[in-house]
């Protein structure tokens, strides 16, 4: 049969739009199905919501040709500075400090705000003639079959492709109606989201202080302007949601310090609740996940985009490779491929944040102890630093092309 | 997704459904027929480097094939003939057994691809003056009963400056083990009596039955069974066991 794609993608957020101009770059034809209207261009004000982009995350971005128009508007992070800190006290001496020097050189990653990210994606999806983009329109119904995956749109089209990817959240429909269980559990917290000014620059220096309730990321934005993700147990964070502005910031800026500054909001507050969600495969006949729908993780040092992206990389290459090989690119084989490359990473990074997070939120003095000296060691021992930097910024021995900023 | 109300010429339609599942049975990555899809990726990147060197075609585009005309000698069920067809090639599928030739047909079919699958052999395309760019003989040599006859009728099928790609098996103690024992006993990837030991070729025996048959050989490499990644992968140096060799035809 003739198909009217090679791959339809549902879920237009950003793994989808990364994937669409990954494959389309190599000369595959995709549909991308978003459930969401249209973003209004550059109408678009800042709504608190920023990336921190691991530099294969970056390099993905600039392979597949969207970073040129963001790079200008994303702050680089020149240093990431790990602590222990106790509530209502500074951080603990023994700090974890990672300089962008011990990498190859260049910063460690980038701060990029939501609004610029989607927009640069959704622009150059437009400019490709070999991708179909289907806003405001969901998936209904997939059945897979031996030559392809017919799918159901809520229009009441229908479509046809060699494979269908999920990439529609932690809640994936497309996971759902192919039979995929997820295995999940919450964190008892939440994490409050906002933006602040601060009259004293930040120097690209990236925070993250674990307190016992949680750990709280000071993280970089343009100007003298930072991303705070804070994450508190669910009680205390539905009291500190419900505080008014000036209270909130009054308690924020005992966590904070004041190496910032007076400090003020730049945009409104949110908070979500934290739980992680692990789909049992990440592929089944015609269809494969990405991001959340394979992986809904912690939030903690932004690893949930990165996390994504790599499924990203990883798929791309596998469906390119397979297409270039004359290889019916949505066969089992296939996409088994994908699966065994990369479960086992994501899975064991989700579980290892999943440690880091409940190693540190926790006031046991032992373990307390135990904390800063495990991370003096780190600090003394050049070679785990950088192992540890390595990982956190995504460059593991053996990456997909895209992820070190190769073309396909 | 398929359309098996579209007739097939020569088919019966009460055939349709056994062929189907036959199909089914050929393209199952799982299935009986799981050692050939395990060596595929393997066997279709040689093909495919080697085709794409000596055309100086473009590996990237996703028809790097486009105008060239190729011959796969014993197609079965078409594992390497529709990927050739999906890169452009334009392909003629030939098997001596009559019955996978409606099976293959069905499956191009239902992917959309237009493959010349016919019951014949090579020796009848040579005799009708038939003539290809490129011809695949892959893990067949060893099943002939005169190598040197069948590569002259390969030899025979390609036009001046094409290309034969031709995989078989080593004899030694090592392949014994492996193919036969190994394959056929122990995995039982393959029905016993699959192959004759006795009947696997050197590298330098074939070398030399491909000089003989008026062609010339340009590269060879082994294909390597991982048993940890379970995975195929090529070989400049252990040709112990299987092969493959690219020859031209001056």
């Amino acid at each position: 049969m003739k198909h009217d794609s090679d791959v339809v993608i549902a879920g237009g957020g950003l793994n989808g739009p990364a994937l669409a101009l990954a494959l389309a770059g190599a000369g595959l034809r995709v549909s991308v199905v978003d459930a969401q209207a249209p973003r209004a261009r550059a109408a678009a004000g800042f709504d608190g919501r920023a990336y921190a982009l691991a530099i294969a995350s970056q390099r993905l971005l600039a392979a597949v040709g969207v970073w040129p128009a963001v790079s200008a508007k994303a702050q680089p992070i020149w240093h990431v500075h790990a602590a222990d800190g106790r509530a209502g006290e500074r951080s603990a001496p023994f700090g974890l400090r990672f300089d962008a020097a011990e990498l190859e050189g260049g910063p460690v990653g980038y701060m990029l705000e939501d609004r610029f990210l989607a927009v640069a994606l959704a622009d150059a999806m437009a400019a490709s003639a070999r991708i179909s983009f289907i806003p405001a329109t969901s998936v209904i119904a997939q059945e897979p079959g031996s030559a392809g995956v017919s799918v159901t749109l809520s229009d009441g089209r229908g479509l046809t492709a060699r494979v269908l990817v999920g990439a529609d959240g932690r809640r994936s429909e497309v996971a759902e109606r192919a039979g995929i269980r997820r295995t999940g559990w919450g964190y008892g917290q939440t994490a409050l989201v906002c933006a602040l000014d601060h009259e004293r620059p930040h120097n690209g220096v990236a925070q993250q202080v674990f307190l016992p309730t949680g750990p709280l990321a000071i993280l970089p934005l343009p100007g003298n302007r930072s991303s705070i993700v804070w994450s508190e147990t669910d009680a205390n964070a539905r009291t500190l949601a419900s505080l008014a502005d000036a209270d909130f910031l009054a308690l924020l800026r005992t966590r904070l310090g004041d190496h910032l500054g007076p400090i003020a909001l730049a945009g409104p507050r949110f908070s979500y609740p934290l739980n992680l969600t692990l789909a049992n495969a990440y592929v089944a006949p015609r269809v494969a996940l990405v991001g959340d729908a394979a992986h809904g993780v912690h939030p903690i040092a932004g690893q949930g985009l990165n996390l994504g992206l790599r499924d990203v990389a990883v798929l791309a290459e596998v469906l390119v490779e397979a297409a270039r090989r004359g290889e019916d690119i949505g066969a089992a084989d296939v996409l088994d491929r994908y699966q065994g490359w990369r479960r086992v990473d994501a899975t064991l990074l989700a579980l290892s944040m999943d440690a880091v997070n409940k190693l540190f939120s926790n006031d046991n003095p032992l373990l307390r102890a135990g904390r800063d000296l495990g991370l003096g060691l780190v600090q003394s021992a050049p070679f785990l630093r950088r192992a540890f930097m390595r990982q956190a910024a995504g460059l593991s021995a053996n990456p997909p092309r895209l992820l070190a900023g190769q073309q396909l | 997704m398929q359309n098996p109300a579209e007739p097939i010429s020569s088919i019966n339609p009460d055939e349709v459904a056994k062929f189907e599942a036959m199909a089914a049975e050929w393209w199952d990555p799982a299935g009986k027929f799981k050692p050939l899809h395990l060596m595929n990726p393997c066997r279709l990147d040689y093909i495919i480097g080697q085709i794409a060197a000596e055309y100086g075609r473009d590996r990237a585009s996703l028809r790097p094939f486009e105008g060239l005309r190729l011959l796969d000698i014993g197609c079965g069920g078409g594992l390497l003939s529709e990927p050739m067809a999906r890169l452009g090639a334009e392909v003629v599928g030939a098997d001596a057994a009559p019955r996978n030739i409606p099976v293959a047909r069905l499956h191009a079919e239902a992917q959309g691809l237009e493959i010349d699958y016919r019951n014949t052999t090579a020796e009848a395309l040579a005799a009708a003056g038939e003539r290809f760019d490129v011809v695949l003989n892959m893990e067949v040599v060893e099943h002939v009963a005169d190598p040197q006859a069948f590569l002259t009728t390969c030899q025979q099928l390609l036009k001046t400056g094409g290309l034969m790609v031709c995989s078989t098996l080593n004899r030694n103690p090592k392949s014994w083990m492996m193919a036969i024992f190994g394959a056929e006993r122990v995995m039982r990837w393959l029905p016993v009596g699959t192959h004759d030991w006795a009947k696997f070729i050197t590298p330098d025996e074939l070398y030399a039955l491909i000089r003989s048959a008026g062609l010339d050989p340009v590269d060879r490499k082994g294909m390597v069974f991982n048993p940890v990644s379970w995975r195929w992968s090529l070989s400049a140096r252990d040709l112990s066991v299987n092969y493959v060799t690219a020859s031209v035809k001056r």
